[in-house]
């Protein structure tokens, strides 16, 4: 299969440029004929699952960080044999990846052993190694919390003198975001130290059974691994508790008197046991409400926390469903029973005594590491993020106070080395006693990235670059983005349609199973869910966990990327609703309002025109 | 229930019986296709109600009618190989077999059955298939019994008595005689047992295998359908309908609507099925409703679990029936194509989770 080579692809006029907006080597290039044919040679494709828009310069901190993280541990730390590590490139904004492999026959041997060894010791050791991840993770947390941002006094403190402390407020502001960066690395660091194991687990695991049954939809092998309790719930089901705590303590009228946090605030306040409510409230929060609205990759993905008019409306909905009799649960019960029935069935169907074996081997394996798949996602993306944007923000305040941004969101459109540069010129200025030299640089700099952004998003990103190879080995590749032939054919055939308008079928993966007929609502971000009707289809880019309470409103859901492990799928089969993830266009194709019919066993969305 | 066997006290062999007293090790008494009747029928599938004529009553006819010497004593000195001579004394048998009589006791017998079946269906003179059952120790090459002696549509009880006797009759084709002579076969410890079943009056009907045809996937549920008798599916004079299920949660993975342009139907002044051609709405409308082929999804599954092994199966939707009682298994047969394949191991001997994973990896995941 041929997609457009990334070397045709040309700048937007009026961005020509927009390369210094992103680290040098992100650049797709010519001139060095080596790079020329690898880059021409590769497969590239759009990372629309992480990036549904294009990148802030400021965010690539992530895309670098994981560039490094499951890179290293792919090639350098556990040596998977065929395959080396997830390059990176970015045009007009948009971050394309290539998995690279080894294809030294001679070399993937000599890899063979050392995988062995050290992916053997993770899986061997999983539950022991998750429990240490864990604490070394909450101390990354703990010290992020923790960490000061400080502000440039007119003249330093007394104690600085009487302590003989030796050093100023600005080598401390530079070292706090020095140290505020090296955090954020060093969570990457450990995000990927087991995901890449996990999902190869996965994968393989998923490959094993569509080999002995080349029919199986690819939503009952995760059906046999579903069940299990992840953290990913919790921020939800801590909605569902306050929800049921407002109830008991008779709140629940003012707190569905409003949606606004501040008016629901003050009314429960004034009810006898508004305080009691209000501090199982506080409690829930640490952490459970940094949980973002978003993927969490990016700076415009708020957590709970910094809006409380998102929870607010799960809670409000919660109480609703509750007052109507509705059980909110999720049928656990159930959903293990029908999880051990159709794995008993499946197995039972294999023929040979060797393969149930090793059925039943991956089985456990996916099992054991089902919950670090899903778990991590919380702690880093969310958690850990969530407070990593506010700190930002922080140093953004004193960068404005100095003039070097306008505003506190302009930080975005600097590159994070770039703001290191400022915070220098700031404090030697500070320090000094004259005027910062980016005063004048910044402002018009930014302005023009502004209109640039602009034009990013303006432009539709091809799905894919370069060439196809004829296998995939890369295990995130497979699973995530679940690029395969099929997939990447039925995008490519939408992309040739020539009138969107006409487009009555859309394919993605079958997610979760289920056929229902309703409206279609378009959502584009968390805050747009509050749009959402009773019956409602979400038709979304994509989902993450703080979109949970939308998942007790609607009938089914389609997204526009995701495989069948995305957050979309996973709650949906919990939840028992029909999904459809990786449609490619969906939220481009569909509107609110249209009638659909989703039949999740087959992928298929049918548009009612 | 009790079977045969059992019910049987004195060592006598019953004449007459019904097929859900049949089981698997009933062949020598009711021959295969009874016996594997009777075996779906006490597995809780549902089967057209009907009954059998024994090889015992068989046996019990011969030896009344006192043709047994007479019809040794054509055979002794037929010269096989003359086709005419063959079919003269094959015709001269088969005449003399089809105009006895039945002794009183197994008529009343055959009466009392079809009687029965009759009130069970809810009709008067319920109309029937009665066809020949053959029993397979006996018979070696199944085509031998004959495809032809199975009379569909025949109502009344001298039409069915008249019917079985054309049954055993049919042991004295031409074909039959010969191939028995070349085997060196004693006719006297011959013997065929006779079904009588009630008439599926299908509205809609075809095949289903338990397992995926295409490539053997066990996890699926194969079914072809069309409107009428199942001739049309079986013989491929139509392109039918096809349907495929995931066995395990009896979704409906695909649906395929074809183009049907001919069905087959009774024409009840001959009491013979006949091609009729469907008219033009009704050819692209999905002859089996997404209720039914789960229902018959279901019970394709719990057959195959009775038999331990991946089943081709013949059924019908009847017409004359309410919802909810009106699928029926016509025939189950073991699936051979796959079913008696080499079934290459995916994984190696004592390979962990590791091994297949490294050695998955090593193989990649085909993107094109």
């Amino acid at each position: 299969m041929k997609f457009p080579s990334p070397h045709e692809i040309k700048d937007i006029p009026g961005t020509e440029g927009w390369e210094r907006m992103y680290p040098y080597q992100y650049k797709f290039s010519t001139d060095d004929p080596e790079r020329k044919a690898h880059e021409e040679e590769s497969f590239w494709f759009y990372d629309g699952l992480h990036y549904p828009e294009p990148l802030y310069p400021f965010d690539t901190i992530w895309d670098e960080a994981w560039y490094l993280a499951l890179s290293q541990f792919n090639n350098r730390i556990f040596q998977i044999p065929p395959v080396r590590g997830v390059d990176h490139r970015i045009i007009n904004g948009y971050v394309y990846i290539s998995p690279v492999a080894v294809k030294d026959p001679e070399e993937i041997g000599r890899r063979v052993p050392n995988f062995m060894e050290r992916a053997g010791y993770y899986y061997k050791n999983w539950d022991a190694l998750e429990a240490k991840w864990k604490v070394k993770t909450e101390a990354t947390i703990k010290e992020l919390e923790e960490l000061q941002i400080p502000h440039l006094p007119e003249l330093e403190e007394l104690s600085v003198v009487t302590d003989a402390v030796g050093e100023s407020k600005g080598y401390h502001l530079i070292k706090a975001y020095d140290d505020l960066i090296n955090l954020g690395i060093k969570c990457w660091q450990y995000h990927f130290e087991f995901l890449n194991l996990g999902y190869a687990a996965y994968v393989f695991f998923l490959d094993f059974v569509q080999k002995q049954f080349p029919s199986i939809p690819q939503q009952r092998v995760t059906q046999m691994i579903s069940g299990i309790d992840v953290i990913m719930f919790r921020s939800d089901d801590e909605l569902k508790k306050l929800a049921k705590k407002a109830i008991d303590l008779g709140v629940d009228e003012a707190i569905t008197s409003s949606q606004e946090w501040l008016e629901v605030t003050a009314a429960v306040k004034a009810l006898p046991n508004g305080q009691e409510w209000l501090a199982c409230h506080e409690e829930a929060r640490y952490p459970w409400f940094y949980i973002s609205s978003g993927t969490g990759w990016s700076h415009k993905d708020r957590s709970w926390n910094d809006d409380l008019n998102i929870p607010l409306m799960g809670i409000a909905t919660y109480i609703k469903k509750l007052k109507e009799g509705v059980d909110i649960e999720r049928p656990l019960e159930q959903i293990r029973a029908e999880r051990d029935r159709i794995t008993a069935e499946y197995r039972d169907l294999i023929e040979s005594e060797e393969d149930r074996k090793t059925f039943d081997e991956l089985l456990s394996t996916s099992r054991t590491v089902f919950p670090y798949v899903e778990n991590h996602l919380f702690y880093i993306e969310h958690w850990f993020h969530s407070v990593f944007w506010g700190k930002i923000r922080e140093v953004a305040a004193i960068m404005k106070e100095h003039g070097l941004i306008e505003d506190i969101e302009d930080i975005w459109y600097l590159r994070r080395d770039e703001i290191k540069q400022g915070l220098w010129d700031v404090v030697t200025a500070w320090a000094t006693g004259v005027k910062p030299r980016g005063t004048s640089v910044w402002p018009p700099e930014i302005a023009w990235r502004k209109g640039v952004m602009e034009k990013f998003h303006a432009w539709s990103a091809p799905a894919a670059l370069g060439t196809a190879p004829e296998v995939i080995q890369e295990p995130f590749t497979i699973v995530l983005w679940g690029v395969t032939n099929n997939s990447l054919a039925d995008w490519a055939a939408v992309q040739d349609v020539s009138d969107p308008d006409s487009i009555t079928e859309l394919k993605g993966f079958a997610a979760s199973p289920g056929i229902v007929e309703g409206r279609a609502r378009v959502c584009r971000s968390a805050n747009e869910i509050r749009d959402l009707q009773e019956g409602e289809i979400l038709v979304s880019p994509t989902t993450s966990p703080s979109w949970a309470p939308a998942f007790a409103k609607i009938k089914a859901c389609v997204t526009d990327v995701g495989g069948v492990m995305s957050h979309a799928a996973i709650v949906c089969r919990e939840y028992g609703l029909p999904a459809i993830v990786g449609t490619g266009h969906a939220t481009k194709i569909i509107k609110t309002g249209m009638k659909l019919r989703i039949d999740g066993s087959s992928g298929i969305v049918t548009i009612e025109r | 229930m009790d079977s045969i066997a059992e019910n049987s006290a004195s060592n006598e062999l019953p004449l007459v019986c019904w097929l859900e007293d049949c089981r698997k090790d009933s062949i020598p008494l009711v021959g295969g296709k009874c016996s594997s009747l009777g075996e779906l029928i006490n597995a809780g599938i549902r089967v057209p109600p009907g009954f059998a004529v024994t090889t015992e009553g068989y046996r019990r006819f011969m030896a009344k009618a006192g043709v047994g010497r007479e019809i040794q004593s054509l055979l002794n000195g037929l010269d096989i190989q003359n086709m005419n001579n063959l079919e003269e004394v094959s015709e001269t048998i088969r005449e003399m077999i089809e105009n006895l009589t039945f002794s009183t006791e197994m008529e009343d017998l055959i009466a009392e059955h079809y009687r029965k079946l009759s009130v069970r269906c809810c009709l008067p003179a319920t109309p029937v298939a009665v066809r020949s059952s053959a029993t397979a120790e006996d018979l070696p090459g199944a085509s031998f019994a004959g495809q032809q002696d199975t009379y569909l549509w025949i109502r009344g009880t001298d039409e069915v008595l008249h019917h079985i006797r054309r049954c055993i009759s049919s042991l004295y084709t031409g074909r039959a005689i010969a191939y028995r002579a070349n085997q060196n076969f004693d006719d006297e410890h011959m013997a065929i047992s006779v079904g009588v079943q009630k008439m599926a009056n299908s509205f809609t009907s075809g095949v289903m295998f338990t397992l995926n045809p295409a490539n053997g996937d066990r996890s699926l549920i194969v079914i072809d359908s069309n409107f009428g008798f199942g001739e049309s599916v079986v013989s491929g004079e139509v392109t039918p309908d096809n349907f495929v299920v995931n066995k395990v949660t009896l979704d409906i993975l695909e649906r395929t609507i074809s183009k049907k342009e001919l069905y087959y139907t009774v024409d009840t002044k001959t009491q013979t099925s006949q091609a009729i051609e469907l008219p033009p709405e009704r050819q692209q409308v999905q002859s089996l409703v997404d209720d039914e082929i789960t229902a018959l999804a279901w019970m394709g599954k719990k057959i195959e679990k009775h038999y331990g092994r991946p089943m081709d199966i013949e059924w019908a939707v009847d017409k004359d029936l309410p919802i909810g009682g009106n699928i029926f298994i016509l025939q189950a047969r073991p699936e051979t194509v796959w079913s008696d394949k080499e079934k290459p191991v995916t994984t190696d001997a004592g390979a962990t989770a590791m091994d297949y994973i490294l050695s998955s990896m090593l193989r990649g995941k085909k993107l094109m």
